[in-house]
């Protein structure tokens, strides 16, 4: 079957090494990650996982039911690029001299939306939002112009077709409230609260 | 009602304990060791309530914990302390989580404060057991440990069970926190241990199995985790359909059952194995379609439609495309299903398994269990077992040819009655497991049968029951051959014994010097009397029985074949 990129967006509890079960389970498989961002969601407590494989459409449904299996996990979706509305950002450092004494800098600039963030004697930084297309692009031309560094965040993506997970946790706490407060029956018993 | 709680001041040590109580634990398997020193120095007042059983190595704590689960159907626990204690356990902690016992281990680790410091004994256990946990945790504070007690219970034991490991700090152990009491937990909100029951999937796999001329079912040991053996058995009896079982799956139905055709797999029965790719409906129940049980996938049962009835949603689709799957807890789902079925009988169809199974008999089945002459067999074995034991006692096997062999012939009348390691295939599992399946069942006679290589792999547990007395009746079945990997090598690399040779103590002297009663068999007509006596004898009792070298287990799948082309001998290879 062909492998394509498939957008895996997974919510989690706020739970220490789930990151590393998580990642733990794509390489067991030996799949390349090829990136991954952690966020919270739009709900306390709640995060996010965005990350990116290029798998078959057989081994991703197999890879989220075996995410969903993760006891810290509560759901897990998985899309293709035309399921999502996705997006990197990206940050180079030019020196600012090969700037100033080029106009055409600044009309690339422009023509590819990106802003400038600090502007210092030696270098200047630029950054841009977009897709790899776009930002691999820009690095090229920029590359021209004597580029120092240059960075690329993770994909993180919204799923077209998803009211989120609120909902979801609303419905779940409903109809699992959190139990009052644990009426101890020894009240005045201190001893008895222990069957040791 | 009033929200005022009182609390006591209790270290984490006293909290934890308290928790197992109220868990109804009855039986520890553990070693202790520095990082969780304060835990057994709480124990030490409390072994009225809890029975600590100390092992000599904490694969062995793991192995008890694992049979003592697997025959009780209940949790098991272990302790052992960080660091090499921790590592001693992935074995079996992995052996837990492919065949899906519940157990939760408590270990103890350094100090909060020396975390990521190499301190003395200081391992990365959660991020080890990560991928063989069901669920793991870092508790260092004291005030955690009830709730993550309770969760660590719930996880272990529901849904699909499997093992859960809780790293201690030192420092959680000792310190004083203001303890309200336990509560168990029953809802953890990200955790979905049964999946929901959709009637219109049930109703679809009626009709399939309604319509079906020759339905087949593979059964497994969902259904025993789910304590669903008397569902299953009224949707068999019900239905009428031949059923075949894996080796974990073994004792769902009595060995003697009309309607159990035997055993699947590599090494189960030539029946099951053909007339999978004979069927038209194959309803598999509570099983996984492990390798072992499809051989080559692309040429197993193509013909049939496939239900598949599991807890687990990740199994469904997994290895074997699937018709109709009906997801969900089998002790609710199987009742449904034999509501709409209905009441028929298949007997051309089963009289096809009793025929193959009839070949397989002649051929491979009478010269292995009624030989005349020659050196003893295996199957022999078993045949003056099953003659003694009528099958009434837990049989716990270790891993290789004897295993193959306790399985395929040890008649047995009761579920939770067969231990053996499937998935992962521990050699070293039965003499521990045995342990802990004596303590499940103190009143039922407790087989362990092992290999002469296996038996020698945790060798140290005889210490466990020199110190506490397991009533064990140990089986080691010595061909001199670490055997089933000689077979292959016999097989498949022209006989080339590379390193399968393996030379053994007197296991009956080893056992006199753990104070354990033993004797050692070579002739047929020693056999009998020699099981007698050691039945009669009302406390642990070892048997080494030297069986025939070369011996092979047929029938056999060889590997990369389909199913179908099953072989009764090596000739046909």
């Amino acid at each position: 079957m062909q492998k394509i990129e498939h957008t895996l967006t997974i919510y989690t509890e706020n739970q220490i090494g789930l990151a590393s079960k998580i990642a733990g389970l794509f390489s067991r498989r030996k799949i390349n990650l090829e990136c991954l961002n952690i966020s919270p969601s739009e709900i306390e407590k709640i995060f996010r996982f965005t990350l990116v494989v290029i798998e078959s459409e057989a081994v991703m449904k197999n890879l989220v039911r075996q995410l969903e299996k993760l006891v810290d996990v509560f759901i897990v979706y998985s899309n293709t690029n035309e399921e999502i509305i996705w997006q990197k950002m990206a940050l180079f450092k030019v020196p600012t001299q090969n700037i100033i004494k080029n106009a055409k800098v600044e009309r690339l600039l422009r023509e590819f939306g990106a802003n400038t963030v600090v502007i210092r004697d030696d270098y200047t930084i630029f950054e841009t939002v977009g897709q790899d297309s776009d930002i691999n692009k820009l690095l090229k031309e920029l590359d021209k112009y004597g580029l120092i560094e240059f960075v690329k965040s993770s994909r993180i993506a919204i799923i077209k077709n998803s009211e989120g997970i609120h909902k979801k946790v609303m419905d779940m706490e409903k109809n699992h409230p959190i139990p009052d407060p644990i009426v101890n029956e020894y009240l005045d018993k201190k001893n008895l609260i222990f069957d040791l | 009602m009033a929200n005022t709680k009182t609390s006591v001041r209790a270290s984490g040590s006293l909290a934890l304990l308290d928790a197992l109580v109220k868990e109804n634990v009855d039986t520890i398997f553990g070693y202790p060791g520095g990082a969780i020193m304060p835990i057994y120095d709480a124990l030490y007042d409390h072994t009225q309530k809890l029975n600590h059983i100390l092992v000599r190595h904490e694969q062995g704590a793991i192995h008890a914990a694992d049979g003592y689960a697997r025959v009780s159907g209940k949790t098991g626990v272990v302790f052992a302390t960080s660091g090499p204690a921790a590592t001693n356990l992935v074995t079996g902690i992995a052996n837990a989580m492919i065949d899906s016992i519940p157990i939760v281990c408590i270990v103890g680790q350094v100090y909060a404060q020396l975390l990521g410091t190499d301190a003395f004994q200081e391992t990365d256990i959660l991020n080890i057991t990560s991928p063989i946990t069901k669920w793991n945790y870092q508790v260092t504070d004291p005030s955690e440990i009830p709730d993550v007690v309770a969760k660590a219970f719930y996880i272990a034991g529901s849904g699909r069970p499997g093992p859960v490991l809780i790293d201690i700090t030192k420092n959680a152990q000792i310190d004083e926190f203001d303890y309200t009491g336990y509560q168990p937990v029953n809802y953890i909100r990200s955790y979905r241990p049964k999946p929901i029951v959709r009637p219109e999937y049930i109703e679809q796999a009626a009709q399939l199995i309604n319509g079906a001329k020759r339905p087949f079912v593979l059964y497994g040991q969902g259904i025993i985790l789910g304590n669903a053996e008397k569902e299953f058995q009224e949707f068999v009896n019900k239905s009428g359909i031949p059923s075949a079982w894996t080796l974990l799956g073994k004792g769902v139905l009595p060995t003697k059952h009309p309607l159990n055709v035997g055993m699947l797999g590599m090494h189960g029965n030539y029946a099951p194995n053909v007339l999978t790719n004979e069927c038209d409906v194959l309803i598999a129940v509570g099983m996984r379609f492990d390798d072992r049980i499809t051989g080559r996938l692309d040429k197993y049962a193509k013909q049939a439609k496939i239900i598949h009835l599991d807890i687990d949603p990740s199994e469904i689709d997994k290895n074997v495309k699937t018709e109709v799957s009906v997801w969900g807890d089998v002790k609710e789902t199987l009742p449904l299903l034999t509501q709409l079925v209905e009441k028929k009988t298949h007997s051309e169809w089963l009289k096809q398994f009793k025929e193959l199974n009839q070949k397989e008999y002649d051929v491979i089945i009478k010269p292995e269990m009624h030989p005349t002459e020659g050196e003893i067999t295996m199957g022999e074995v078993m045949a003056v077992i099953n003659e003694l034991t009528q099958g009434e006692a837990v049989y716990v096997s270790d891993v290789g040819q004897h295993q193959m062999v306790v399985c395929r012939y040890a008649e047995q009348n009761h579920t939770r009655s067969n231990v053996t390691s499937g998935g992962l295939g521990t050699m070293g599992f039965g003499l521990p497991a045995a342990i802990g399946a004596h303590y499940a069942a103190p009143h039922r006679t407790v087989f362990a049968f092992m290999g002469d290589g296996g038996a020698q792999m945790n060798i140290q547990e005889l210490g466990t029951i020199l110190q506490y007395g397991a009533k064990v009746k140990i089986i080691v079945l010595n061909n001199n051959y670490l055997g089933m990997v000689r077979q292959w090598q016999q097989l498949f690399n022209d006989s080339r014994y590379s390193f399968t040779d393996i030379k053994s103590p007197d296991f009956a002297k080893v056992a006199e010097a753990y104070n354990i009663k033993g004797q050692r068999v070579f002739d047929r007509a020693d056999l009998k009397p020699a099981i007698e006596a050691m039945l009669a004898h009302p406390e642990t009792y070892l048997l080494e029985i030297k069986v025939r070298k070369d011996d092979n287990v047929f029938p056999m799948v060889p590997q990369g074949k389909g199913v179908s082309e099953i072989v009764l001998r090596a000739e046909d290879i």
